[in-house]
């Protein structure tokens, strides 16, 4: 099982991604869970379940948005730590705050009064641009600080007496060492251990530890380590760089772009293989897509070096589990074989943004939702440092850990993917407005349906021959113009239409009396 | 003269037919269609011909079709029309055969439609002479309502739209249109096919049973029989050979028998062909479960995945019950007021179903909208006939502008859609409304002409 916490990106053109800290430890933004199960397959699911709520309590973490299918997946070859019965789950767009170290520290025995956690001081960690926490327990017997200088520092390096033919790494591990025109460590290292040959690279890492025992209150540890001539260096990266990125504009569909470009490492590999002319580079991609970006797999196309070509060319295997609405979310694993000498490709995949109820958006509907990263690995490259180590009694864990094969991995960006918002305002009046115009429909259907006509036009007909005045008659004539009905005549009373009658002229006065009446006794 | 004119009238019609042809050619060969197969008020989950695309490569990769809660119809359609969708040929637009597929099922309609509109034409004639109102009524005025209707169906902007946006709503159009044929010409295994094919394809062509069962007891339109009783009753001549048919159960039982045939070999098809995927209850959960849930909330014409976006999640299904049960409960008074019309009742239930069904699109509004030519002479005295026309060009231009405001610039939200749709449906509601009451005025005037009094 493995749970990590990170905030910001690894930035692999940078940092590189080929040795084991940048491949095994790097971590995707926000929070990563992967657990192997033992149990029977009907159990795994409910064995996942506990598990993400125990985690969360522990960690004081959301880990527990983890338990809904919809968010974990079962990746089947491509995920390269493990394989079968295996699940894993992401929550990209996880914070990780000053409340998420505290668990760890309560793990240490004397948490972070004393030992090593003393120097993780809260404001200066979580200001930096990539801080990460990852829990793989190993117990060491004592406590030590390794400098690591990487390959590509090594070769950088360079040392007056060259031309006598000692590699740079021996002016490095020799004893008198600060005659090192570089750099300057403020404390002697104790041991120094250079790694075994490589066969990616032509220089050699080395590394220098430090015991920390030796040193105590009177006599405190402090490392410095101090630049004396300006030193650029590259570290070195994967073997195509991965990147993710989308395409396509407005909120009903886009597509999924995965672009691969060649390093500087690819050049050196492929000349150093140029002989061989069917040289394959295998890219393995795992992808999980949450179920709201339907994502149309007979959609995907594969472009090697700008040009458009058939799939079935470049992808060796492919096994694609489509997403189920609400339930599970959308996972890709495609393996594909490029030739060495590529130069860029890429892969497009296009989807349709889904719509969903207005409960199942977040607080901060306009933010977007993220797709997690996808995992791109090299199963033909494994990214290992092997020491040599004297004392094999006291086998250093760190240093175990770094002789674990593990194929280069890297991860791509995570995705933000605006959704289409209903007016959230807005329940109880569509409701209502809706139902009122099935009202309207079933109410006027049946009217039609059960109407007397005959009926009707003879209450009409009455009615109308009560009537007089010449405003209503208007009202009558332009109603039946509107309804282009042929307006029957109607037939005028026999007492007359004149607008000024005896009995209006009476109502008049009546009234006009009245209120000289009321004006006189309440005056 | 007569003679002269009927030859000018069809020569006109086929010159219709072919220029309505030649014009979806036309769009056909723009470059994506148009981009009109994107459009929500074309495609909607359940015409989509993307979501086929996805289904059938699902399926080529030993998937269940059904697997990716994208494709939600059939899986016979699936068979037939899946290879269309990856059939390229050189040189030509990309989904050639199946726009070609999709003018032909149009064609196919509209020469039904005629002919049925035909069928109807003459059977109103002769009711008329049979209830000795010949004189009285102006018979050579009477339109040929089956062209008018084939070539309304044909030249419908939504019609072609439909068409040429690749959605199988002509393919589903054509099915109801076979099914009303057969039963209109008396060809009971077509009318069987047609409507068992129609309802497996979209649930809702289920419940023109009713207007096929008293078209193969009855016959065609005609006014009401209690007309012909008092007819001869003034009249009292014995001539029972004037007075139409009663109800006639033989036909019925052939139709059932023949019904039951073709639903039985489709289902054994469909299992068939889904036999590895959890078999005929996927199916059925997939496609009538989907319909009947309303699960996908994209938007479209109708007005129901607004409602169903915006309602609380404890009422949900009390007004699933509500809106479908909305179109079931007015079977039965229609059927009992307009027995005696059978197409005009199944042209009602087509435009009911149309506006209140889960997804609507204009393909639906195509097939009413074109059965409602078959009448022209019934409703020549509907009312609001212009507000009518103008409110549906209206909202067709402006549905497409309110939906670009809100999803492609931002500027709009989704009540500017909506409004448009509600506007869409009550100028359906009116629609019906008064047709049914502008048929029920026209046999209101024939019992005034025989009995004198209204």
């Amino acid at each position: 099982m493995e749970l990590s916490f990170t905030q910001g990106r690894w930035n692999y053109e940078s940092w590189g991604g080929f040795d084991p800290i940048s491949s095994s430890n790097a971590k995707p933004p926000g929070v990563e869970l992967w657990a192997v199960f033992d149990v029977p397959q009907h159990h795994i699911d409910a064995s996942w379940k506990n598990l993400t709520h125990t985690l969360s309590g522990l960690f004081c973490a959301s880990i527990n948005f983890l338990e809904s299918t919809a968010t974990y997946s079962t990746p089947e070859w491509s995920f390269p730590p493990a394989s079968g019965n295996v699940r894993y789950g992401t929550l990209p767009c996880e914070a990780v705050c000053t409340e998420n170290l505290t668990p760890w520290l309560k793990l240490l025995p004397c948490r972070d009064k004393a030992g090593i956690a003393l120097l993780l001081d809260r404001p200066s960690l979580y200001r930096g641009f990539y801080h990460s926490q990852r829990g793989r327990c190993v117990l060491a017997k004592s406590s030590s600080v390794y400098l690591l200088l990487d390959r590509g520092l090594v070769a950088e390096l360079k040392f007056p007496n060259k031309e006598n033919g000692k590699s740079a790494a021996n002016g490095l591990t020799s004893e008198n060492f600060w005659s090192n025109p570089s750099f300057e460590l403020s404390v002697n290292p104790d041991r120094i251990f250079l790694e075994e040959s490589s066969s990616h690279s032509k220089s050699l890492s080395i590394l220098y530890m430090f015991q920390v025992e030796k040193y105590s209150e009177s006599e405190p540890f402090d490392i410095g380590l101090m630049w004396k001539v300006p030193v650029a260096w590259l570290c070195q990266q994967t073997p195509l760089h991965a990147s993710r990125f989308l395409m396509g504009s407005g909120n009903e569909r886009g597509a999924i772009a995965i672009s691969l470009k060649s390093t500087q490492f690819t050049e050196g590999f492929m000349s150093a293989n140029s002989k061989d002319g069917s040289c394959e580079l295998r890219v393995d991609v795992f992808q999980v897509v949450p179920w709201y970006v339907k994502v149309y797999f007979h959609s995907l196309r594969v472009f090697v070096d700008q040009q458009p070509r058939a799939v079935s060319d470049f992808i060796e295997k492919i096994h694609v589990s489509p997403s189920k609405d609400k339930m599970s979310p959308g996972v890709m694993e495609v393996v594909l074989k490029l030739p060495c000498r590529v130069n860029t490709a890429a892969l497009t995949i296009e989807f349709d943004k889904g719509f969903l109820r207005i409960d199942e958006y977040p607080p901060d509907a306009n933010q977007g939702f993220d797709i997690p990263s996808a995992i791109i690995s090299f199963p033909n490259f494994h990214a290992s440092m092997v020491f040599l180590e004297d004392d094999s009694l006291n086998r250093s864990p760190l240093l175990s850990k770094f002789q674990e094969k593990c194929p280069v991995m890297s991860y791509t960006e995570v995705l933000l993917v605006p959704l289409t918002t209903p007016d959230f305002s807005m329940p109880y009046n569509v409701i209502t407005i809706k139902c009122t115009v099935f009202a309207l429909y079933f109410g006027s259907l049946l009217n039609v349906l059960q109407r007397r006509v005959a009926e009707e036009e003879r209450f009409l007909k009455a009615k109308a021959a009560k009537k007089t005045g010449r405003l209503p008659l208007l009202l009558s004539k332009l109603s039946a113009k509107l309804r282009g009905r042929r307006r029957e005549p109607l037939h005028s009373p026999p007492s007359s239409s004149s607008f000024i009658n005896s009995k209006l002229v009476l109502k008049v006065i009546l009234v006009a009396g009245l209120a000289v009446g009321w004006q006189y006794f309440f005056s | 003269m007569e003679k002269l004119k009927k030859k000018i009238g069809s020569f006109s019609f086929w010159n219709w037919v072919i220029a309505s042809i030649i014009f979806r050619l036309i769009l056909i060969y723009f470059p994506k269609n148009l981009n009109l197969s994107s459009r929500p008020e074309v495609s909607t989950p359940l015409t989509s011909f993307r979501r086929l695309a996805e289904g059938y490569w699902l399926k080529q990769s030993s998937m269940s079709s059904y697997a990716g809660s994208m494709y939600h119809g059939s899986p016979l359609l699936l068979s037939l029309l899946g290879p269309l969708t990856v059939k390229r040929i050189e040189g030509q637009p990309n989904h050639l055969l199946y726009s070609l597929v999709s003018v032909i099922a149009d064609v196919v309609s509209a020469m039904l439609i005629r002919a049925t509109g035909q069928n109807l034409r003459l059977a109103y004639l002769r009711s008329l002479e049979s209830l000795d109102l010949v004189k009285q009524i102006d018979v050579s005025e009477f339109l040929f309502s089956g062209d008018i209707a084939a070539l309304i169906y044909l030249c419908n902007p939504f019609t072609i739209v439909a068409c040429v946006g690749l959605s199988t709503s002509p393919i589903e159009n054509m099915a109801v249109i076979l099914c009303l044929y057969g039963a209109c010409s008396r060809l009971i295994p077509l009318a069987a096919f047609g409507w068992v094919i129609a309802t497996h394809l979209s649930l809702y062509p289920a419940i023109l049973i009713i207007p096929v069962i008293f078209l193969l007891g009855c016959g065609p339109d005609s006014p009401p029989r209690k007309l012909f009783l008092q007819r001869h009753q003034q009249k009292e001549v014995l001539n029972q050979l004037k007075l139409p048919p009663g109800f006639s159960w033989g036909p019925i039982i052939h139709f059932a028998f023949w019904a039951f045939l073709w639903s039985v070999y489709v289902l054994v098809l469909c299992g068939i062909s889904l036999k590895q995927f959890g078999g005929l209850w996927e199916m059925f959960k997939s496609t009538y479960g989907f319909i009947l849930t309303v699960e996908d909330l994209s938007p479209n014409i109708g007005v129901l995945w607004y409602f169903f976006a915006e309602v609380f999640e404890f009422f949900r299904n009390f007004f699933l019950i509500v809106f479908h049960v909305n179109i079931l409960f007015m079977i039965l008074p229609l059927s009992i007021r307009l027995r005696h019309r059978p197409c005009y009742l199944a042209f009602v239930y087509v435009a009911i179903c149309s506006m209140l069904k889960s997804y609507p699109s204009v393909g639906d509004s195509a097939l009413y909208l074109g059965l409602l030519g078959w009448f022209v002479n019934e409703l020549a005295d509907m009312q609001f006939s212009l507000f009518l026309f103008c409110g549906y060009v209206g909202v067709s231009l402006l549905s497409p502008v309110m939906h670009n405001l809100w999803i492609w610039r931002g500027t709009g939200n989704a009540n500017f859609y909506f409004t448009t749709a509600m506007v869409y449906a009550c100028l359906q509601i009116v629609l019906v409304v008064e047709g049914v009451s502008a048929v029920l005025n026209h046999d209101r005037k024939l019992r005034i002409l025989i009995t004198g009094k209204p």
